[in-house]
């Protein structure tokens, strides 16, 4: 069967990898514009702490034989700490100045621990097996569907609708939202804003390190798993507009889907496909597609 | 070009004291220029020289623009790729080379500065990111880059037909007069009422509207000129070093120009060449400890963020009240 002139199994693969990889890019995408929104500031190191999930997944395997489900709980609360620690001691002495700094610092800070890692494990990536539960495939009549990849895309879409869900439509949700727009008039409500920041950051961070547990049966477990992918999304971001939880979501697969697609149609351009159509939005959209100027 | 002083300078003495103090800290580097090759490899104060002017071009739009771009390394990159292609497959003469290579940033300034100043602040600074990721795959693919080989062996030629290149001394004092010169252009650049606009812009943007200023297109002309010496820096480089990689238009190369210009001082005149030339001596002593050198600048990075905000250079003249 073709379709197109493309072999059916040609495309609907590519599309599958297309969606594997829109599931993290809206994960990713997601944390940062969830971190944006309170912080103002763009989490460079959050390619990094992707990473460090999936490190944590992989360290928590060899070292204490703790398998992929624990991981999948334990690692972003792990690494959410790790942000939490980094959100009191640094990031919140740069709150009073320009945005840039954070940016900056982040970026230091995904240097460092990316340099780390590196030592350590060399830049060959690490396996990780597939759990058990979700080894083998199904035939779908047109193609094979492996379960673990169903399994990313149902979840990482179960995850960001649930975030969405509680940040539009919960009591919590509206007061991260107040506290967005105007936090010295949310604190006066006796809400302790502070917290509700150091909180905020380590969610975004936990997301990160989640997106990396369920990436590391995928893409193999390395040091630089985030460095470059982290580059993606920050494009991802922009198409989107960083205003909209659902915009980052829509952005984060779609975009996915279309670099799968040509993969099949013009594989040149697959690499740069992202940062093209960024081009375009920028033309004629500057706010993104999702966003609001301010 | 030093006649071309501010007309503040014979009005106000504090203003003359400050150029006074800059002619001095200019005069000192000119010396350290001529007197270093006989203490350090002319090789490796070339290779600061090249980086220091880069930091200086992204110095211009950052410290004076007031906009951070995350991704000078495609003018440093591109210009490099092009004088070398120049230099070896067209057999142009080096300072034609170079011209070519620093014609290729600019138009690359141009294309992507139009879609950058587009937004501000922190997507300023993604978008800059995004398309110099977009040319490094370009430079990755593209037939006549040599994907991850590069251009290799391209010859230094013969400066205007007469003078060869390989002679390392001849390549020394061109690359110092390069050097010099973007300096100098960048100082004249920055007290300019150009540059007096940009920083206008810089501090209030909204204000400068109101004044009846164009902001956008200061903007687009401030970025033009940083990614064209960028280029000039790039396509110099290759010449030095006969080569153009993949590593100079990588986003760590354009992380790295952050970082020489946030440790000597974000808009100080001299900060740029003196972190360039810290940053460029610590790789060139670290080298063999591989990862550590990617470590020790995010130390750096974070450093410099949390409590030495003002740089080498932002300090000593904030300690000598003057401004350098």
């Amino acid at each position: 069967m073709e379709i197109f002139g493309i072999p059916s199994q040609a495309l609907f693969g590519q599309l599958l990898i297309g969606l594997i990889n829109g599931s993290f890019y809206a994960l990713l995408s997601l944390g940062l514009a969830v971190i944006f929104g309170l912080l103002n500031i763009i989490n460079f190191t959050h390619g990094a702490q992707y990473m460090l999930g999936a490190f944590c997944a992989y360290l928590l395997l060899n070292k204490l034989g703790i398998g992929y489900w624990w991981s999948l709980a334990l690692a972003p609360i792990i690494v959410g700490l790790t942000g939490v620690v980094i959100e009191r001691t640094m990031l919140s002495k740069l709150y009073k100045l320009d945005h840039l700094y954070g940016l900056l610092l982040t970026f230091g800070l995904a240097l460092i621990i990316q340099g780390l890692f590196r030592n350590e494990f060399g830049s060959s990536g690490l396996p990780y097996r597939i759990p058990q539960e979700l080894q083998g495939a199904q035939n779908l009549g047109f193609m094979f569907l492996p379960n673990y990849r169903a399994w990313v895309i149902v979840v990482s879409l179960v995850v960001c609708l649930a975030t969405w869900y509680v940040i539009e439509r919960t009591k919590l949700g509206a007061y991260l939202r107040a506290a967005t727009e105007n936090p010295q008039l949310v604190q006066a409500f006796g809400i302790n804003v502070p917290r509700m920041i150091t909180l905020t950051y380590g969610f975004g961070v936990a997301l990160a390190a989640f997106a990396g547990v369920m990436a590391a049966p995928i893409y193999q477990v390395n040091p630089l798993m985030g460095a470059d992918l982290i580059i993606v999304v920050f494009a991802v971001v922009v198409i989107g507009g960083m205003g909209s939880i659902m915009g980052a979501i829509v952005t984060g697969f779609g975009l996915g889907i279309i670099e799968g697609l040509t993969k099949v149609f013009y594989p040149e351009a697959s690499n740069t496909v992202i940062f093209i159509i960024m081009a375009i939005v920028l033309m004629f959209k500057p706010a993104g597609l999702f966003g609001t100027q301010k | 070009m030093s006649g071309s002083t501010p007309s503040t300078s014979h009005t106000s003495s504090p203003a003359g004291d400050e150029l006074r103090a800059q002619k001095i800290a200019f005069l000192v580097m000119v010396a350290i220029i001529a007197i270093a090759p006989v203490v350090v490899y002319p090789v490796f104060m070339m290779k600061v020289m090249c980086f220091a002017l880069f930091a200086c071009a992204f110095n211009l739009l950052i410290g004076f623009g007031g906009l951070l771009s995350f991704g000078h390394a495609m003018f440093l990159g591109s210009a490099g790729y092009v004088s070398a292609h120049a230099a070896k497959v067209w057999g142009l003469t080096p300072e034609l080379a170079i011209l070519c290579g620093t014609a290729a940033a600019c138009g690359v300034a141009f294309v992507s500065g139009l879609l950058a100043i587009r937004r501000q602040g922190i997507y300023f600074a993604m978008i800059t990111l995004a398309l110099a990721q977009m040319i490094f795959f370009f430079c990755l693919q593209a037939p006549f880059t040599g994907g991850e080989d590069g251009i290799q062996a391209v010859p230094r030629g013969k400066l205007f037909g007469l003078i060869d290149l390989s002679n390392i001394a001849a390549m020394y004092i061109v690359v110092a007069v390069i050097f010099l010169g973007g300096f100098l252009l960048i100082f004249r650049i920055v007290h300019s009422p150009f540059g007096h606009v940009l920083k206008a812009i810089r501090e209030n943007e909204a204000r400068a509207t109101s004044l009846g200023y164009d902001t956008d297109r200061y903007k687009l002309a401030a970025y033009i000129l940083s990614g064209t010496i960028a280029g000039l820096a790039g396509a110099t480089k290759a010449l030095v070093f006969q080569l153009a990689s993949l590593t100079d238009v990588h986003w760590t190369m354009s992380g790295e120009v952050v970082l020489m210009t946030l440790l000597g001082g974000l808009g100080t005149i001299f900060g740029p060449v003196v972190g360039a030339a810290v940053i460029i001596t610590m790789q060139n002593y670290l080298a063999q400890f591989g990862a550590w050198v990617t470590i020790i600048q995010g130390v750096i990075f974070v450093i410099c963020v949390l409590v030495f905000r003002r740089g080498i250079i932002g300090e000593i003249a904030h300690a000598l009240k003057k401004s350098l």
